[in-house]
């Protein structure tokens, strides 16, 4: 899995909490193989784990992307996937995490429902 | 109709838009890319300061709400100032002054972003060039794990493949453009050539890059890490033979296995290239003024960013001194946190540790942080709402404007407000 900017991203990056931002980052972009594949040619979610978190993500097809690679726009989403360790030099590993990609039917969180176990209560 | 206005979003800092202003609002920007349109005509503003009683965020004063601050910020033993990449410089200042009240640590968002490439940069040093120069003189063109299209996207037309200079008239036509990256991406669409690399492969290649521009090529592989050895000789002889080369580099390779090493390496093939040509690199900063507060840091502190001011004097370690690593330590004990999103921004587990401990925001904006803070206190937006000045990817200096009038105070000023309640409190 690697992380990264997109337009849509970027453009509502200053309103998170906004419906736009929310569905930018929790679709993530997979091969048009991959996707045929796991037969969600015609859409869906997956279910995406890493050995530090899993989440469920909405799909689109990226033709620039070669088989075997997620991408996720950076954000909370991704960011579930990521390690805390810093090798040492204070950054985590954004991009290059082995995950584990499935379909599922499970329906993709809203951004508070992301939070809603660490908001303060 | 304001012309020549800064754009506050990416390292860009495009300073050329014209901003419509009618009734004390920005009704309409023009010459901006979606980005930079979309923060200066705003969204949904923090109304009011507010602090966490009970586990509700209630309305508070500025008064109320910077007391609060200053009071937690006192308190904690290992405080940690986090953000100022998107705001001015002048309120960067105050926040080192704060740090050095409270014996804080003072880290900026470059820690998770463009952090490894300044440590390859105090390494290696860096055969650097302006925007301008790049404009005006570059023939070859190369993005290194960077996206352009989508990050900094008038970056093209503005600086580099698409820009028209005194010296590269005929703009993109007169240029060769090389994607380096591990998908192909909008800006690989619009290159020449483009070099698929397979994730965390960086340095492996760059290396293999300079022992064939060492003349060493009989000893490189065949492939290396996938790619044919005759591309990469190819590659090198067009590097070679350019008249004004520059490799921009992005996330992909300061995010990616071997970090600030594969800085390192790149910045070092650059100086071997500057043997038989001219041939500059430059890192592709995010936000719009991350470059400033690493200047404003390296003035104040000698360092560049993660910064520890309880020592009495200030102490540098990435690793130890950086916020995700005193978060995941479980060392830090309360955070201030201006103009960023850690809790958007940071692995999940180091947002856990971010909502064990009290969080102070400054910001215009909502945003996941907001979720997990017990203080909020709304500011003005810089270069809206707030003049200062901030540092362009290339390090040059530019003046941010007031657009239009504002009821929040700006960053600098609240700053200011928590500053004097901590010596208050402290006496």
């Amino acid at each position: 899995m690697i992380s990264g900017r997109t337009l849509n991203q970027g453009a509502s990056t200053e309103a998170k909490m906004g419906l736009a931002f929310g569905e930018e980052t929790s679709t993530c972009a997979l091969s048009e193989d991959d996707l045929s594949v796991m037969g969600l040619s015609g859409g869906g979610n997956v279910l995406i784990a890493s050995p530090f978190g899993r989440e469920v993500l909405r799909i689109r097809a990226d033709k620039g992307l070669p088989s075997g690679m997620v991408f996720i726009p950076m954000g909370p989403w991704a960011n579930s996937l990521v390690g805390p360790d810093t090798y040492g030099c204070g950054m985590p590993n954004y991009k290059g995490v082995e995950v584990e990609v499935t379909p599922t039917k499970e329906p993709v969180k809203n951004i508070r429902e992301l939070f809603a176990a660490l908001q303060r209560i | 109709m304001t012309e020549d206005v800064l754009c506050t979003f990416c390292g860009c800092l495009c300073d050329d838009l014209r901003v419509e202003v009618a009734d004390g609002r920005v009704q309409k920007v023009r010459g901006a890319c979606r980005l930079g349109a979309s923060k200066i005509m705003g969204h949904d503003r923090i109304k009011t300061p507010m602090i966490r009683e009970d586990g509700v965020l209630r309305e508070a004063t500025y008064d109320q709400a910077c007391a609060r601050a200053a009071q937690i910020l006192l308190k904690a033993k290992r405080p940690v100032l986090y953000g100022w990449a998107s705001t001015s410089c002048e309120a960067d200042r105050k926040g080192i002054l704060l740090a050095e009240e409270v014996g804080g640590v003072m880290d900026t968002t470059a820690t998770v972003c463009h952090g490894p490439s300044i440590l390859g940069i105090e390494e290696k040093g860096l055969a650097g060039a302006t925007l301008g120069q790049v404009k005006n003189r570059a023939d070859l063109i190369i993005f290194w794990g960077c996206n352009p299209a989508e990050a900094h996207p008038r970056h093209a037309l503005r600086y580099s493949s698409n820009a028209c200079g005194r010296f590269t008239p005929e703009g993109r036509s007169g240029r060769k453009v090389m994607v380096v990256d591990v998908r192909e991406t909008r800006s690989a669409k619009n290159a020449d050539k483009f070099l698929r690399l397979i994730p965390g492969t960086d340095y492996e290649v760059i290396s293999a890059m300079r022992m064939i521009l060492g003349g060493k090529a009989d000893v490189v592989p065949e492939t290396v890490a996938g790619l044919p050895k005759t591309q990469l000789v190819e590659t090198v002889e067009i590097m070679k033979n350019a008249r004004f080369g520059v490799i921009f580099f992005g996330l992909g390779m300061t995010h990616s296995r071997g970090r600030y090493k594969n800085v390192d390496n790149a910045l070092s093939l650059v100086a071997e290239l500057n043997a038989f040509t001219k041939f500059v690199v430059m890192a592709m900063r995010g936000h719009y003024n991350v470059a400033g507060i690493g200047q404003v840091m390296a003035c104040a502190s000698g360092y560049p960013m993660s910064v520890d001011y309880s020592r009495g004097a200030p102490y540098f370690n990435p690793g130890e001194t950086t916020i995700c690593d005193l978060l995941n330590r479980k060392e830090a004990d309360a955070a201030l946190v201006i103009a960023a999103d850690p809790a958007s921004n940071f692995p999940r587990s180091t947002v856990e540790a971010l909502a064990e401990v009290p969080v102070i925001q400054i910001d215009p904006f909502e945003n996941p942080t907001t979720l997990l803070a017990d203080v909020v206190i709304p500011s003005a937006i810089a270069g809206v709402e707030a003049e200062g000045t901030a540092y362009r990817m290339d390090g040059m200096c530019l003046r941010l404007r007031k657009l239009v009038d504002s009821e929040f105070p700006s960053d600098e000023a609240i700053l200011q407000r928590i500053i004097d309640n901590v010596r208050r409190l402290r006496a």
